[in-house]
């Protein structure tokens, strides 16, 4: 089996091509199931959030198992394979490892050090369960990540500088008006996002909190939490009038505020700056809004630019945390080259126990008279002699296990002993979830 | 002696300069008052300096263009340390005190010798006339330098680019506010400046207004001035539009001040050198 990462993120691709290939929430288990029917892939998750797109796979042939996922990706959005190639990155093995247990530390976020990636890494992966997509090496790739992820947030201050993309926001805001004690926040969409950049804001001293929703209902559940004030979605523009910042980020597909719209609200408000956050992916603000005078816009990228600038005090704490990854990565592997090691040993051990069983009968229907404790010795000194024969080999391979000559190794005892066939017959026990490995969390 | 004090202070706002920009690059605050106590030793040194002229000429020292330009560079320094008592922008003396440093060094190169005061110029009207004058123009000066500080800190912000320029320089509220501040103080203070000095020709020339160059172009500045308030006021022209127009204010003003008394001759020429 290979691990297989294949993906792209706020790195390699920017955002018209993400927002393109973002998958929905409400989706991801319909597509998943159908992601199962590859006959390539074994095992399968899909991560969709703002700044990325990854399928983390196990597959026994990764080259047919890569050209598959790509074409999957690209007919699933109605792309073609061409558009987006050049900005997606492929990862296996020990590689595919570091990047999903990065990835899980928020090493690889846009704010490095933010916190928001690993519940989405949670949830992406109860989807993958819930659709019975992932299977013995997702669950414990996966179960690790988890804990690499709390080790790196106990362990470096990574985390201790609060960073996200509020963060940021606010010390944009900082620089357009100074302080925001007496600033108005007007939010247009009232989901998980929205609320955490608000409640930064509203951290940071600004005096009332908007909220507008398509659902009203929602708006105004979000408004109480802030004590703040629900606007109707139709009434959007009153906010707009009375807001400073405006931070947008609904699921709506096309653009939900446009320049002639805001242009208009700006000779209205007469000229008061506004500062417009858009953290929609796909966005929410049509870009040139940007160009309207006293009219900031920054997108997820935008921030991105920023929060490279402030990067160099996480680096320190970046490199011990990716030491650490690094530790655990050595660890996982070590437990997953077994799992070529593994079903040869349990093979070889059914092979000499099928000799054994066959031979002790053969024994012991020749002497019929034998008493039970007799037989009992003749049982346990079989095994014995069993067990003692395969100490050494077996003992041999798993310290050896992940040197250059283990598969010379395997492939000679496989051979040897007739094995071939049994690799097939132990998979449906790997595709249990080991139980024993999930307290790990 | 007056003069060695101005020299005295010259070398103070050059070492004030060079503070304020290691300060500006290093963002060290050591520089920052280190720069600030210069600065105020020079604005000292230049304040006895015109002090001692004035005793010795017995009139307000600003009749011929090194007064001029030594007196206009002791309002923007003493602006500069009003506004930092309130607003404590700090880089804020990075942009000014090179302005003021320049004015005196050119002021070096002038011929010094105080010349008798002409008797049309003696008039209660004269001392009023310049101060209101030349307040005015430093405070706009100080509009200039903020405009250019906004347009600076717009193009980071609108561009993205909020690296070490936009680290360095102050928040757009805070350029905004300074430069309407400038406004309503500045503009007073030219009116009233115009107006005094009307009064004071009424006194020397018996004429109110002569259409003379340096009028004409008060005038126009002033003209300037007032629709940029108005403009601000009712039709809230503010950020990148008012700090241009300061920066445009500010090009009318020193016009008014060199331009005309180098290019354009006129009553007001014998402020020549």
């Amino acid at each position: 089996m290979e691990l297989i990462v294949i993906g792209l993120n706020h790195k390699t691709a920017p955002i018209e091509i993400r927002e393109r290939l973002a998958f929905q929430e409400s989706e991801i288990g319909t597509v998943l199931s159908e992601a199962k029917s590859l006959a390539s892939v074994k095992e399968g998750m899909i991560l969709s959030t703002c700044n990325r797109v990854e399928i983390f796979a196990a597959a026994r042939e990764a080259e047919k198992a890569v050209q598959d996922l790509k074409g999957f990706l690209a007919r699933h959005r109605g792309l073609s394979l061409m558009e987006f190639e050049k900005n997606l990155y492929l990862l296996m093995g020990e590689e595919a490892v570091r990047h999903v247990f990065r990835v899980a530390s928020s090493l690889d976020s846009m704010v490095v050090g933010e916190p928001q990636i690993l519940g989405q890494i949670k949830s992406a992966y109860n989807m993958s369960v819930e659709s019975k997509a992932s299977g013995l090496i997702l669950h414990k790739l996966l179960h690790q990540a988890f804990h690499v992820a709390k080790r790196v947030r106990t362990e470096t201050k990574i985390g201790n500088n609060a960073v996200s993309v509020s963060f940021v926001a606010v010390e944009l805001a900082k620089k357009i008006f100074e302080n925001l004690s007496r600033k108005i926040v007007l939010l247009i969409g009232a989901g998980e996002m929205c609320e955490l950049a608000a409640r930064h804001l509203v951290s940071a001293g600004v005096e009332k909190v908007l909220v507008t929703n398509r659902t009203y209902d929602r708006a105004a559940a979000l408004a109480q939490e802030f004590k703040g004030e629900p606007i109707p979605f139709e009434e959007m523009n009153q906010g707009l009038m009375r807001a400073d910042i405006v931070m947008s980020s609904t699921g709506s597909p096309e653009y939900l505020l446009r320049h002639d719209q805001i242009a208009r609200v700006m000779k209205d408000r007469k000229q008061k700056p506004i500062f417009f956050i858009d953290i929609a992916v796909p966005r929410d603000i049509e870009p040139t809004v940007n160009d309207i005078e006293n009219v900031y816009l920054y997108d997820l990228d935008d921030l991105q630019e920023v929060v490279n600038a402030n990067i160099q005090d996480r680096e320190k704490e970046a490199r011990k945390a990716d030491a650490l990854v690094q530790d655990e990565v050595v660890k996982f592997v070590n437990w997953y080259k077994t799992l070529d090691v593994t079903p040869t040993i349990v093979a070889l051990r059914k092979r000499f126990e099928e000799i054994r069983r066959k031979e002790l009968e053969k024994t012991l229907s020749l002497h019929p008279t034998l008493s039970v404790k007799e037989r009992q010795s003749m049982e346990a000194l079989t095994s014995a002699i069993v067990n003692k024969i395969l100490h050494g080999p077996l003992t041999f391979l798993k310290r050896t296990n992940g040197d250059m000559t283990t598969d010379l190794f395997l492939d000679a005892l496989q051979t040897l002993f007739g094995l071939e066939a049994v690799e097939f017959e132990e998979e449906k026990d790997f595709q249990k979830p080991p139980l024993s490995s999930e307290g790990e969390d | 002696m007056n003069i060695h004090f101005f020299q005295f202070a010259s070398l103070f706002y050059l070492l004030g300069t060079l503070a304020s920009l290691v300060y500006i690059i290093s963002l060290k605050e050591t520089f920052s008052k280190l720069a600030a106590v210069v600065i105020s030793t020079g604005f000292a040194s230049h304040t006895l300096a015109l002090l001692m002229r004035y005793v010795e000429a017995g009139h307000t020292p600003v009749t011929n263009l090194y007064e001029s330009l030594s007196f206009f560079a002791w309002m923007i320094i003493g602006v500069l340390l009003i506004v930092n008592l309130k607003y404590r922008v700090k880089v804020l003396s990075s942009f000014i005190t090179p302005i003021a440093l320049i004015m005196m060094i050119f002021a070096l190169a002038l011929p010094k010798e105080i010349l008798p005061l002409a008797p049309v110029l003696k008039s209660f009207w004269h001392p009023f006339h310049i101060i209101f004058a030349f307040l005015g123009n430093a405070i706009f000066t100080l509009a200039f330098c903020c405009g250019v500080m906004y347009l600076i800190q717009e193009h980071q912000l609108k561009s993205k680019k909020m690296g070490a320029i936009a680290k360095r320089l102050p928040p757009l509220k805070v350029l905004d506010d300074l430069n309407y501040q400038s406004l309503t103080f500045g503009f007073p203070l030219l009116t009233l400046g115009i107006i005094t000095g009307a009064i004071w020709a009424e006194y020397a020339w018996g004429r109110y207004w002569s259409w003379d160059p340096k009028e004409t172009w008060s005038l126009i500045t002033w003209f300037f001035y007032a629709a940029m308030l108005h403009q601000r006021l009712t039709l809230g022209w503010r950020g990148r539009k008012a700090a241009t127009m300061a920066i445009i204010g500010f090009l009318a003003v020193l016009f008014t001040f060199l331009g005309v008394n180098l290019l354009l001759p006129g009553l007001h020429s014998y402020a020549n050198w």
